[in-house]
């Protein structure tokens, strides 16, 4: 036991060691507030915080939920890009190979689907629970229209991400929803006041969406790019801003 | 002690704080476990959906967009597809923006307390609902074309006879829909004048006319179902 002990002062004390970690781990009121502002990670938290914050029935842990499926997703997806090629001749077969052959890619594919639809709910509830609590007033509106703003890109993350099974339900989901898009007034084909600016079939919104006036690859191909590379990058900027002004608006909403 | 010691000390209280090392990020690590261990087993048991190879000749029936917007496809009943696929989530979201500068009430502010903002919370929970029980008569209670079916019948694949749908003509529904809104803004701002000086005249026509709108998807929603009311609204360009 003692040579034990010793053995982890003396590696404590090498050079390499000290380093890589910058204070001890004694529990002091330092090392504590050390553990937060010196990790890169974890200095999204200030050092303290209000004790009714930690409160689990005060926050029910909605929002880091959120984040934190955000960055599940990340890892699944980046994974499933190893094995999914978005071409209309091989991405139903690459859908099949990862439930029957790929090992493991079953739960992989599965729970990148399951997550999708939790993240969505998930921010639905974090929503409420901020409206319910009044977190959206004096000094944080912004924050509030923030959020909101990645509310919609959750949307469009999970919605984008429909159709790249190349499947039935995706494929007729996509026309559903593109085609509310050909709806609309001034911009779209089939809207009111179409023919203001001469906009037709192949020149609309719904065209846009789909670089095409049918789904179809050009469509499988910009869901994929919108899904993978786009609207993360947008929502992701935006998250570092939503973050970043809990902090600076006074942090975690609290009693007046 | 003295009242203003008292404050004092309640004060203290409610900005107690404590360090995020260990007692909010142990929180934040055993969430984040607990996600992903509900997450994989839930996985590992359900399949996620995958039906046949996309066709373009052979449309599902019905065809359902993701749960999260069958509520918008479930008001296709009602609306026309520029209504209920862009104007109203724009409006909604325009209206989600505008709600930390409408309501100037500073009350409430960091605890869950329904006293003190009956209106807002009142109206939110509404719109919450709404939304979700759209959703769910889209999902579970439309069937093919767009029929409805109780979740415990069985669907039937026929199509089904359009009920005779009636339109206000124009003489009816522009003063009916004069009156609606008229009337709207106008009765609360005397009944509720109180409300209506504290909000300002911008805030309360905004909020008034969220408000209506709102409530009127609500009422043409009714009138379709009882009356069978298709337009309440005809021009050459579009119909309400």
């Amino acid at each position: 036991m003692n040579l034990i002990l010793f053995l982890i002062r003396k590696l404590t004390e090498t050079e390499v060691w000290k380093s890589v970690f910058r204070h001890g781990y004694t529990d002091t009121p330092r090392n504590r507030a050390l553990q937060t502002i010196s990790n890169v990670w974890l200095h999204l938290h200030p050092v303290k915080v209000p004790k009714h914050a930690v409160k689990i029935r005060y926050t029910w842990c909605l929002g880091g939920l959120t984040f934190f499926i955000f960055l599940y997703l990340t890892v699944t997806g980046v994974l499933l890009m190893f094995y999914y090629v978005p071409d209309v001749n091989r991405a139903y077969a690459d859908m099949i190979d990862l439930m029957y052959v790929v090992p493991l890619g079953r739960l992989l594919r599965t729970s990148h689907r399951w997550a999708g639809h939790a993240m969505v709910i998930t921010v639905c509830f974090h929503m409420l629970r901020v409206f319910l609590t009044g977190s959206y007033k004096a000094p944080r509106q912004f924050n509030w229209v923030l959020g909101v703003l990645l509310l919609v890109l959750t949307f469009l993350l999970s919605f984008t991400g429909y159709l790249l099974p190349w499947d039935q339900l995706g494929y007729w989901a996509i026309m559903v929803g593109t085609n509310m898009g050909a709806a609309t007034p001034v911009m779209g084909y089939q809207g009111p006041f179409a023919d203001l600016l001469g906009v037709k079939i192949n020149n609309d919104v719904r065209f846009a969406l789909l670089g095409g006036t049918q789904i179809d690859a050009p469509s499988l191909l910009r869901a994929y790019v919108w899904h993978c590379i786009g609207i993360p990058i947008i929502a992701g900027a935006l998250m570092i801003l939503h973050f970043w002004r809990v902090r600076k608006d006074g942090g975690i909403s609290g009693p007046l | 002690m003295s009242n203003h010691a008292e404050a004092q000390v309640a004060n203290n209280k409610k900005t107690e704080k404590v360090f995020s090392w260990p007692n909010l990020v142990a929180k934040e690590f055993i969430a984040a476990i607990l996600c992903t261990v509900i997450l994989l087993v839930y996985s590992y048991y359900v399949d996620a959906p995958l039906r046949e190879l996309a066709n373009p000749g052979e449309p599902e029936n019905p065809a359902k967009a993701p749960w999260y917007f069958l509520g918008l496809q479930e008001i296709l009943v009602y609306f026309d597809p520029w209504i209920a696929g862009v104007i109203v989530p724009s409006i909604i979201l325009v209206g989600l923006m505008a709600i930390p500068y409408i309501d100037v009430n500073p009350k409430g502010n960091g605890g869950y307390c329904f006293r003190d903002r009956r209106f807002a919370i009142t109206v939110f929970l509404f719109g919450f609902i709404f939304w979700y029980a759209l959703i769910v008569v889209g999902t579970y209670m439309r069937g093919p074309f767009w029929s409805f079916f109780w979740p415990w019948e069985t669907w039937s694949f026929d199509f089904p006879t359009p009920p005779p749908s009636v339109s206000l003509p124009n003489w009816l529904g522009i003063p009916a829909l004069l009156i609606y809104f008229g009337l709207g803004m106008l009765v609360p701002a005397v009944a509720f004048w109180k409300f209506a000086k504290q909000l300002g005249f911008i805030r309360y026509n905004i909020t008034m006319m969220l408000l209506l709108l709102m409530l009127g998807m609500l009422i043409k929603m009714a009138l379709r179902l009882m009356f069978n009311v298709k337009y309440v609204l005809q021009t050459p360009w579009f119909n309400i």
